[in-house]
């Protein structure tokens, strides 16, 4: 079987597809200098227009997404993205970030509206549109904890961020990234957080505790409000990564249950695109004695208009260039519009509903789930006894749908983390279902079956190894 | 309820299934006295009413008229065909590709990327994207702290001011020096003395005023000290300009938008990273390679996964997780659809159309800054501030003039950009909306009553 082609391999030198005006006149070395300029221009593909047509739109088709395929990856929250909010994002293309704000009040109107909307969501006092993802959303909300304990004298003194053991990569990456140590606490055997290890760990250098509730697990803390309480109690700030969110959205909120800090994945809970990797957006809400500390600028109201505010002298600074990925931020206004308040309570309860019924299907399919108990929006299963979640996972993509989160959280052992989310139908549930309890059955009775899988994928399973020990990260030319 | 299937006969299936009552009874782990607050939020709107209480607040927008605004952002030609291959379904609503059996469209997309991104800069290694310019420098800054084991950062003045501040934001934590090289009158960075106490150099060409930077000189100087040279590029003005690798820079990176990226009111574009074989083990961000299926058929995969967070945890390069994929997808299909001609003659055009405006402006009687090696922009010397004329043009119906800072020390003034877009008509209108506002006539002539 032949290798499908790369772009550079379909190129032949003259073509090409697409064609700017054209401009005459004086030439460059004329208006910069020889020495300005490069030697050679870049190796560019040259193709016709409909092979470029050709070419990405099979590449498109040897990709799974959530518009062709059930995508239950735990923690990632994959539910359909509207079509209707693509309409919505591109009346909002042409608009340049340094136009006179005069000029752009309806953006920042929406804007201003989106503050407002995630600060009642969250229950939280302001809100910050500028980080361009959960992990940025991260840095920002730790970085704000910093500058406020630094504000207070107590910079030297507070060194030391808390994570659970089963916390997002991200959230110790984070700590780090902002000059902290992280300390890592265990998970009881109930699933949540292990209390007396908690306020054993907690002391006079304790900046912040990063929590997401429910957790990795999918278990609610029920303890929130003690923990929450044991924390401020020592002058930490408690950090809430809204990558669950979707579990209790609309009908639960972390200003409530004693979060100082938030961040939300607009492109889990609120559903902008992933995008195969990208752009998420992250915004950060906090209560009002880390509000000094937002990033400038923030969308502001000054009778009726709408300003973007740069004065905020005590603000961390700046996160990343201009005000956010608006192009998103209009996307996730469409869906709180469309949805309202009871919307979105339809979307947490359906979304527990939907996990807590796979659940039950997993396990008549043979599947053990850990800390087995009501979950949240996911769950962590495992594999029956003698099989291994990555051949599970591979022989699922035989039946065209992708698998759960695999392997995360570290805290259990082949650990596979499902997260249906609230827009897939029972009907689509029972059938990934029947695929896992077949898989089991056809592993049971052929043990060449698992290490085959998958089969008739566009691709086989991948000489990783090698990849990793002779990196080739970008194409050959023959001239190399 | 939109998006969500159930069926009241559903609920009460699933119900019967997990052994419950209610769907309340699956929130009992919720503390009662924190479950359903009341929230005020606006009643649901309808697909119709939606669309139409978005096209009342983009009519308050300035779009679609004629635009000379640079300072990192442009609007650029981009071909019907990119958005239209990009932005499809299976791109769109994928995840990263963790799954690499089933995500080869995503990876061999990344894969092109990476390879054009090394093409135009010159250097070999390129990650699959950042969230944007100003934070690929920042964490091009860090990069530098751990390939050096050095805790200062010489960074140009002309380096786009919010590059600098988040800069700063992302370095205070970790206790890292800035120092700021001021500028000359040609509004261009002179070769700075680099002590061996420097992490970095980082330069921006063309600078945030739109003006060339001798970059061999920067680099000589950077690494006569031990130091890196970060070259803070404009991907687009690549075609035609000396490639970052040319000159021996160590890192190069930018901002993508031009490449094919609507403006977005400044977002979602995408900033990249592009480095030398030797600081690919300090590179953050994900990588895409090439290997085999066990058929023996080329395959990508993400790979060299143990600098990233989800498996370092807190040992990490970075904590970047999600990246900027489907704007960096928009660009390498622009680039595929532009080719190296396309690329160029849009490169070009901008220089020829820039300098263009820039002679028009001076002749009639703007105060154009004397420095004529500028690829995109200029500055323009004005009575008034600069927040102001961009006011005043605007309500005369041209978007122009992103305002100089005061740390520039130059006084009043914008810039003005122009691109292959930018049009005779255009020009007259700007040049007739200077006029109206008393920026004209400044030099040589006498300002109208």
């Amino acid at each position: 079987m032949s290798d499908f082609p790369l772009v550079f391999e379909r190129s032949a030198p003259g073509r090409r597809a697409a064609r700017p005006p054209v401009t005459e006149g004086a030439t460059m070395a004329e208006l910069l200098g020889e020495t300005a300029l490069r030697a050679s221009p870049p190796r560019l593909p040259e193709v016709s227009e409909l092979d470029l047509v050709r070419h990405y739109t099979q590449l498109a088709h040897r990709q799974f997404s959530i518009d062709g395929n059930f995508y239950p990856l735990g923690s990632c929250t994959m539910k359909y993205n509207p079509k209707l909010h693509e309409d919505a994002a591109e009346r909002f293309l042409d608009l340049h970030p340094y136009q006179d704000p005069d000029h752009a009040q309806g953006i920042l109107a929406l804007l201003h509206g989106l503050q407002g909307d995630l600060a009642t969501i969250t229950g939280m006092d302001a809100i910050s549109l500028q980080p361009a993802a959960g992990a940025h959303g991260e840095l920002t909300g730790i970085l704000m904890i910093r500058a406020f304990h630094e504000a207070n004298g107590e910079g030297e003194q507070r060194r030391v961020v808390i994570c659970p053991d089963g916390a997002h990569g991200t959230n110790p990456a984070t700590a780090s990234m902002a000059g902290y140590d992280v300390v890592e606490v265990s998970t009881g055997p109930d699933g949540e957080v292990d209390i007396e290890a908690f306020e054993a760990a907690l002391g006079p250098d304790t900046a912040a505790v990063m929590l997401t509730n429910p957790n990795t697990l999918g278990i609610f803390e029920r303890r929130i409000l003690r923990m929450s309480e044991a924390a401020h109690a020592v002058g930490a700030q408690l950090y809430y990564d809204g990558a669950n969110l979707n579990a209790v959205v609309g009908r639960a909120r972390p200003g409530d249950m004693g979060f100082d800090v938030v961040h939300l994945n607009l492109h889990k809970t609120f559903t902008t695109p992933h995008g195969g990797g990208g752009p998420g957006t992250g915004p950060v809400g906090v209560k009002a004695h880390l509000a000094p500390y937002l990033p400038a600028p923030l969308v502001a109201r000054e009778g009726d208009r709408f300003v973007l505010d740069t004065d905020r002298p005590r603000s961390i600074g700046r996160m990343r260039s201009f005000y956010g990925n608006v192009g998103n931020l209009v996307r996730a206004y469409a869906y709180i519009r469309t949805l309202g308040a009871e919307g979105l309570r339809r979307v947490s309860s359906m979304a527990v509903l939907n996990a807590n019924y796979l659940r039950m299907k997993m396990k008549e399919a043979g599947y053990t789930i850990a800390f087995d108990r009501v979950n949240m929006h996911e769950f962590v299963a495992q594999p029956p006894a003698g099989l291994r979640t990555l051949d599970i996972a591979k022989a699922l993509l035989d039946h065209g749908v992708h698998p759960m989160t695999v392997y995360f959280p570290l805290i259990v052992k082949e650990a596979m983390m499902v997260e249906p989310t609230e827009t897939e139908s029972l009907e689509t549930l029972d059938a990934y279902a029947a695929v896992l309890a077949e898989v089991v059955e056809r592993a049971q009775a052929d043990p060449e079956y698992l290490a085959g899988a998958p089969r008739h994928t566009p691709v086989r399973r991948l000489d990783e190894t090698t990849a990793a020990r002779k990196p080739v990260l970008r194409y050959g030319f023959a001239a190399d | 309820m939109p998006y969500v299937p159930h069926t009241d006969d559903d609920i009460r299936r699933a119900l019967a299934v997990i052994g419950v009552d209610g769907v309340d009874d699956l929130f009992a782990d919720v503390p009662a006295e924190i479950l359903d607050p009341p929230l005020e939020l606006s009643a649901p709107m309808d697909e119709v009413t939606l669309l139409a209480h978005l096209d009342r607040l983009a009519a308050l927008d300035q779009q679609a008229v004629p635009t000379f605004l640079g300072g990192g952002v442009r609007r650029h030609f981009i071909p019907a065909v990119t958005p239209r291959l990009a932005m499809q379904g299976e791109f769109v609503t994928a995840y990263t590709p963790y799954q690499a059996e089933v995500a080869q469209g995503v990876l061999q997309s990344t894969f092109e990327f990476q390879t054009m991104m090394s093409e135009l800069t010159g250097l070999p290694i390129a990650n699959a994207s950042m969230y944007d310019g100003a934070s690929a420098v920042a964490e091009a800054a860090l990069l530098a702290v751990r390939q050096t084991h050095r805790e200062t950062v010489m960074v140009s003045r002309a380096v786009h001011p919010e590059t600098r501040e988040v800069l700063q934001t992302y370095l205070w934590p970790l206790d890292i020096d800035i120092e700021v090289v001021d500028l000359e009158p040609s509004l261009t960075t002179p070769v700075p003395v680099v002590g061996d106490h420097v992490a970095a150099l980082i330069v921006q060409d063309p600078n945030h005023l739109g003006y060339l930077e001798d970059m061999p000189a920067m680099a000589a100087a950077a690494h006569a000290a031990g130091a890196l040279l970060i070259a803070v590029v404009d991907p687009l003005a690549l075609a035609v300009l000396r490639e970052p690798g040319s000159y021996g820079a160590d890192v190069a990176v930018g901002d993508g938008q031009v490449l094919g990226v609507p403006m977005q009111f400044g977002g979602p574009a995408f900033g990249f990273m592009v480095v030398t074989d030797a600081l690919l083990r300090q590179l953050p961000g994900r990588l895409v390679g090439q290997t085999n299926d066990v058929d023996g058929r080329r395959a990508f995969v993400l790979t060299l996964q143990a600098r990233e967070q989800h498996i370092r945890r807190s040992k990490a390069k970075s904590n970047i997780c999600s990246n900027h994929q489907l704007a960096a997808l928009l660009a390498t299909v622009n680039m595929a659809a532009l080719g190296p001609a396309g690329l160029r003659e849009m490169a070009e055009g901008t220089v020829r159309r820039a300098h263009q405006l820039a002679a028009a402006v001076r002749a009639a009687g703007g105060d154009v800054a004397p420095n004529e090696r500028f690829f995109a922009e200029f500055v323009l010397r004005t009575r008034a501030d600069g927040v102001t004329v961009r006011r005043r043009l605007a309500k005369r119906g041209v978007r122009a003039g992103v305002p100089l800072p005061a740390e520039y020390g130059i006084g009043n003034g914008v810039t003005l950009a122009a691109t292959e877009l930018t049009t005779d008509a255009d020009i007259e209108a700007l040049l007739a909306a200077l006029h109206d506002v008393g920026e004209l006539g400044v030099v040589g002539t006498e300002v109208p009553a």
